[in-house]
């Protein structure tokens, strides 16, 4: 993963940086398979290598595959990166072991969904139950910011059309 | 020489794509016992017709399933997720408290959930392919 994101910000060409990160994004989903977060890369494969991929070339045919106006390195930019960089390793450090049972996070509500949804909801699938039942609310958020993201980009692309 | 190397995608494809939309489909209404669920199963759907469009072309794609359909099905699904919410209110529960849909607090979950589940996969299966739609065609 490491290499891919060197030679992702060393690309010399656009379509290099698209199958780069559809390269990378291949490899997210591998990790969270390892996670055992297999909602997450089911849609990590779905959109981010497949759709997103797609996506980006489309423009790219649009647009034209040159990236000239990289070229150049600012160092001020590369010393803040480098800085938060630094700060989110720090941070890092201060979080809990990894996969450790008795963390705050798995204090609360985790707990209560494991030990009701079943009863509850009769769904076996507690991240589906959370999803759709005990957030319902929420996702219906997420879902109407998805319709919103659709409605404007015909806005933004269909009016044109219809304009010329 | 294209010809003869687009055969060997286009028949891969053929077999491949169906499996493609069954999966999504799977992994829709499997989504109550393994992981997935309405949002998973509208990428992978979505994906499957991307494919379908790269390999055998845009306009087999628009004759296929058309822009004005996908607007349709999008606001269906966004209105089948506030609707089932509403009906919850009118059956007297609290808005999207799905135990009050059927006899039991289970049955009605279960029939809140597969409902509310259609309908982000509705919405975002047709909202993808309608962004790509956008793109595509101009």
């Amino acid at each position: 993963m490491a290499v891919v994101t060197v030679s992702l910000v060393s690309a010399r060409f656009l379509v290099e940086v698209i199958v780069l990160s559809s390269v990378y994004s291949a490899l997210l989903t591998a990790i969270f398979v390892s996670l055992d977060a297999l909602d997450v890369a089911m849609t990590e494969a779905a959109v981010g290598v497949g759709v997103t991929t797609t996506l980006f070339l489309a423009t790219l045919k649009l647009v034209g595959n040159s990236a000239d106006s990289f070229k150049k390195v600012s160092y001020t930019s590369l010393l803040l990166s480098l800085g938060v960089a630094f700060l989110l390793v720090i941070g890092i450090a201060g979080l809990p072991p990894f996969g450790e049972v008795d963390t705050p996070i798995h204090q609360h509500l985790s707990s209560y969904f494991l030990e009701n949804t079943l009863s509850e909801t009769g769904v076996i699938n507690t991240v589906t139950a959370i999803l759709a039942s005990y957030r319902g609310f929420d996702t219906m958020g997420e879902v109407v910011v998805i319709f919103t993201a659709g409605v404007g980009v015909l806005c933004l692309l269909k009016r044109e059309e219809c304009d010329k | 020489m294209t010809n003869n190397r687009e055969v060997i995608i286009k028949v891969v494809c053929q077999k491949l794509i169906p499996l493609i939309l069954l999966f999504a489909l799977y992994v829709q209404f499997h989504g109550d016992f393994g992981p997935g669920g309405g949002f998973q199963a509208g990428a992978i759907f979505s994906a499957g017709f991307i494919l379908y469009s790269l390999i055998f072309g845009f306009d087999k794609f628009v004759s296929t399933i058309s822009p004005r359909l996908l607007e349709l099905i999008s606001v269906t699904g966004v209105l089948l997720y506030i609707g089932v919410g509403f009906l919850c209110m009118m059956l007297g529960g609290e808005f999207l408290n799905y135990s009050v849909l059927g006899d039991t607090q289970i049955a009605g979950q279960h029939l809140g959930i597969l409902l509310v589940e259609l309908g982000v996969f509705l919405t975002v299966f047709s909202v993808l392919l309608l962004i790509f739609y956008c793109f595509v065609s101009r």
